[in-house]
């Protein structure tokens, strides 16, 4: 009994002399961004050792409620928060985008590679449960080169509140009047088909381990899993494969309609060569702020402004473009340091 | 057994310890009755909003701010009673095996082994589930129920791996040494005699086991079953993992669905609207009042019975 | 016996009973095989792929940024350390008072009701454990920490070791007390001097059984100890634990995580069935010199 006590409060003593003590920043949200801001923030611990950057990827919905409880000191997601949840917050709310990222399809076709193209009405059918066979031929209409087994569709969505949720059910519900009717956009929907994961990580790890699969997921899960993706019609009728290009070409159509806040939405925009299924996504940082933190905060926003943005490109995400850059800068100097 | 053995005076310090004793005792109903009072508060806007159709509705909408918990609780049901199903042969087959058949030693070691089970964290289950129990269900199980019973609807549909049959196993798996230890603590209480009259009377070791042990063990039997499912019902990590998460009623098996303990794991901490989080406390209310009646009633009614005391 | 029964046996031959009595035993063992089947695949899953990934870095280093190669869960074991020495210091008083509380007093209206709320308290699903310490601990705290964490652990090992007590101080002799009291000492000094004193190895064994249960826990420590990329900065700071970890690299699609994983799990396994293990052997050296 002594012993075993004795060796916990060893342990104890072990683990509070395990570091000399950086200041630690807490935040929480988006998975869609998580594979940057990992490595965002062990680079800028390596620039600015005094610093460490304690981030838990739960999911966007997550990020906005923990940021609202105030449980973390910033939030993030990607879809921007609402009025309503803007009202509820006690200090005043910026939305800081990062970068920008592209929500991919991706599937799970043995025999098949990558190639699959597909058009806004099939894909919302699918998700729909409208269409249910990799065989159907509607899909077939549009990729006579594959050969598409007569196979069930297995489709999955996310079971978390998901900023990359938010992003694809805006596109959806913009492109198919029947999922605006039926289920709506935002961060959690009540899905009409298939099976929940937790997260992006989740979703890609399902649609890796299920043949015969389709999700959606942020490009780099897809990526850094070889799993394929689609490429999507868009407005102008072209089909165009997710990349850093085809999602700064659509951040760059609605670059001069960005409001002051930057809660803006770029799915289904204008322009050729456009990606329908982008999107910001964005660090919830308040208004005010203790000056420990807040001041290690400012300076890791300006970071990530300036070298964080070079390493985007690195893990397929697309860089903020230049003056928008200029804006955000401007409004992270409006942050109050207490 | 205590002596009830009065000084004449009694010491303060008897008095003291005693208070002290009283006060630590009376911090559990406290306890208790926090945790329901905390549920139902929370729940409050809910149960408001909802009403009695909380229960009974089928969807789960938080973009419409529409919540109904039928399919979250149609889930927990489903899969708690399957796995009941499938874990309560084979525990009490295994308990009668290591009280009436197997040596002693060997009955030790065995239960120990069984026990062993127990011990294993939810979150291994999980993780044993994703990478060695879905694939085998996905590429053999499910196929070829899907082939040879596909006519039925509890075997139709896309074979996803993960889901309720997924769920029901990990849970029959996780149950199996709760009943198999109870039940074996049952059949040990059974008095030696009844054996050996059955015995004497030329019955074969297994009508033996049927005639004198199951028979005056039934109740005990059932209680354990019950306690076993009262466990398989608050079950979160490892089903969350292997249920695929999705608040719908399919008559098929092989359809992934979600359980109460599921739903919070996966939204509590991520719930934006008021409504929303009222929702999943009012989730976690009926979570917690289904394990509660359950529990009860297996251990005031069943266990009473038949050993004449509380279950540990 | 029923008559039907009765009937049964006298025109069914011999014979043919005694096979039916062989099967059903032979059906007995497949039952006990079919549920030993999924511990010797799961420690055998847990070793064989766990195993690769417990380098020295793996109990040395912080995780490492995702998908990437190398780094370790040296954090996520301390803190899965520091929780259970947490739940221990809150939840170890209270839950032997408890159980000298029922052992000792234990009789009446009143003692009937804490039993069964220590019964019902072991039956609440952790997970509720963690939504309640999220909104009385956390949310007041303005911060996840490693104490919620604690006390959430605590509450779910406190019936277990009230339980464990109680059995084991009932054990003791009445005329044990009755030789205390007869020398004059106080009823107090009699149960701690005497009675838990007498029984404390074992009683330390029950609390270590409980310790082992809760270090698995992931549903409540999702709400309340959250999780750290980094070494935990005080008891009021996030703190990383490895059920947790083991949770959010399971569902991840990196092959390094889902090694680490494992290799976490093979630690979290060492760590709880080395604790069970021990402990029940110790407990049954105990009972076989106590005995007599």
């Amino acid at each position: 009994m002594k012993t075993l006590l004795s060796t916990f409060a060893l342990l104890f003593v072990a683990s509070a002399q395990a570091a000399p003590q950086p200041l630690q920043l807490n935040g929480a949200g988006a998975t869609f961004p998580f594979p940057l801001y990992s490595k965002w923030f062990s680079e800028f611990n390596k620039a600015e050792p005094s610093i460490q950057i304690n981030y838990q990827s739960i999911g966007s919905g997550g990020g906005i409620r923990q940021f609202l409880e105030q449980t973390v000191d910033f939030g993030a997601t990607d879809s921007p928060m609402t009025d309503e949840q803007l009202a509820k917050a006690k200090t005043p709310v910026l939305h800081i985008p990062t970068v920008l990222g592209a929500v991919v399809i991706t599937y799970h076709l043995p025999g098949i590679g990558k190639g699959l193209r597909l058009t806004p009405d099939v894909l919302a059918d699918i998700f729909l449960g409208k269409i249910s066979q990799w065989n159907d031929p509607r899909i077939v209409a549009a990729n006579s080169a594959l050969k598409l087994p007569a196979d069930p569709i297995l489709v999955v969505h996310r079971s978390d509140g998901s900023g990359t949720t938010g992003i694809f059910t805006d596109y959806l519900a913009k492109v198919s009047p029947e999922w605006k009717t039926r289920v709506g956009s935002g961060p959690a929907v009540s899905w009409p088909a298939g099976l929940g994961g937790k997260g992006n990580e989740g979703v890609t790890g399902l649609v890796k381990q299920t043949p015969g699969s389709i999700g959606y997921v942020e490009l780099i899960y897809a990526e850094s899993n070889a799993l394929p993706y689609a490429s999507l019609k868009n407005r102008s009728g072209q089909f165009v494969a997710p990349g850093t290009r085809s999602v700064s070409a659509a951040a760059a159509g609605s670059l001069k309609k960005i409001p002051a806040d930057f809660r803006v939405s770029i799915t289904d925009p204008e322009g050729k060569e456009s990606y329908p299924l982008g999107g910001f996504t964005y660090l919830l940082v308040s208004q005010s702020m203790d000056k420990a933190k807040g001041q290690a905060l400012v300076q890791f926003l300006r970071w990530a402004m300036k070298d964080g943005q070079s390493l985007a490109e690195s893990l397929v995400y697309a860089p903020l473009p230049k003056e928008l850059v200029k804006k955000i800068e401007a409004r992270i100097g409006t942050i109050v340091l207490r | 057994m205590t002596l009830r053995f009065r000084r004449p005076e009694a010491h303060a310090g008897d008095l003291i310890f005693s208070w002290v004793l009283r006060g630590a005792a009376m911090g559990l109903p406290a306890l208790l009755f926090s945790i329901a009072f905390f549920l139902f508060q929370r729940a409050e806007p809910a149960i408001a909003k909802f009403g009695w159709g909380f229960f009974t509705g089928s969807v789960w909408d938080p973009v419409q701010e529409n919540f109904g918990a039928l399919p979250a609780i149609y889930g927990t049901i489903v899969s708690s009673f399957l796995a009941l199903l499938l874990a309560a042969p084979l525990s009490i087959g295994t308990a009668l095996l290591l009280t009436e058949v197997l040596p002693r030693r060997l009955a030790s070691a065995v239960g120990f082994l069984v026990e062993m089970l127990a011990a294993v964290p939810s979150v291994v289950y999980g993780l044993w589930g994703i990478f060695v129990l879905v694939p085998w269900l996905r590429q053999s199980l499910e196929p070829a129920l899907a082939r040879n019973l596909g006519w039925i609807p509890l075997f139709s549909g896309p074979p996803y791996g993960v889901g309720m049959l997924a769920a029901a196993i990990i849970l029959a798996i996780m149950i199996a040494p709760t009943i198999t230890s109870i039940a074996r603590e049952v059949f040990r209480a059974i008095p030696r005699q009844q054996r050996e009259a059955a015995l004497a009377l030329g019955a074969t070791r297994w009508e033996t086991m049927r005639l004198a042990v199951l028979r005056s063990g039934k109740a005990g039997v059932f209680g354990a079953a019950i306690l076993g499912l009262g466990r398989a019902l608050g079950e979160t990590m490892a089903v969350t993992m292997v249920i695929g998460n999705r608040p719908s009623i399919s008559a098929s098996l092989l359809e992934p669905a979600q359980t109460l303990s599921s739903v919070l794991a996966n939204e509590y901490a991520e719930a934006a609207s008021d409504l929303h989080l009222a929702a999943l406390v009012e989730i976690g209310l009926a979570l917690f009042a289904v394990t509660f009646a359950v529990n009860a009633f297996a251990r005031l009614f069943l266990w009473r019975r038949t050993l004449g005391r509380s279950a540990r | 016996m029923s008559r039907r029964y009765f009937g049964d046996y006298v025109f069914r031959s011999y014979g043919w009973r005694h096979l039916q009595s062989r099967v059903m035993i032979g059906l007995l063992a497949a039952a006990c095989g079919l549920v030993l089947l999924p511990l010797f695949s799961i420690l055998g899953y847990v070793v064989w792929q766990g195993l690769p990934a417990l380098e020295p870095a793996f109990f040395t280093q912080l995780p490492g940024s995702v998908g990437e190669a190398g780094g370790g869960m040296a954090n996520a074991i301390v803190g899965t350390l520091t929780l259970v020495g947490l739940a221990l210091l809150l939840g170890l008083p209270w839950g032997i008072a408890l159980g000298i509380y029922l052992s000792e007093y234990g009789r009446g209206r009143f003692a009937s009701v804490v039993r069964f709320s220590v019964d019902m308290l072991s039956s609440v699903p952790s997970i509720i454990i963690g939504l309640f310490v999220y909104a009385w601990v956390v949310i007041p705290m303005k911060r996840f920490s490693a104490v919620s964490g604690g006390v959430a652990l605590a509450l779910l090992m406190l019936p277990t070791v009230a339980r464990s007590t109680e059995e084991l101080l009932k054990l003791v002799p009445g005329h044990v007390r009755e030789a205390g009291l007869a020398l004059g000492l106080p009823r107090w000094k009699v149960i701690l001097r005497i009675v838990v004193r007498g029984s404390l190895g074992a009683i330390a064994t029950g609390v270590a059984l409980a310790l082992a249960r809760v270090a698995g826990e992931t549903a409540p420590l999702l709400f309340t100890a959250f999780g750290n990329r980094y070494w935990n900065q005080g008891l009021d700071q996030p703190i990383a634990s490895l059920p947790v970890q083991i949770f959010n690299y399971a569902i991840s699609p990196y092959e390094e995580w889902h090694r680490q994983a494992w290799g976490g799990s093979l630690v979290l396994i060492a760590l709880v069935l080395g604790l069970n293990i021990s402990m029940r052997a110790a407990l049954r050296r105990k009972g076989k010199t106590g005995d007599s």
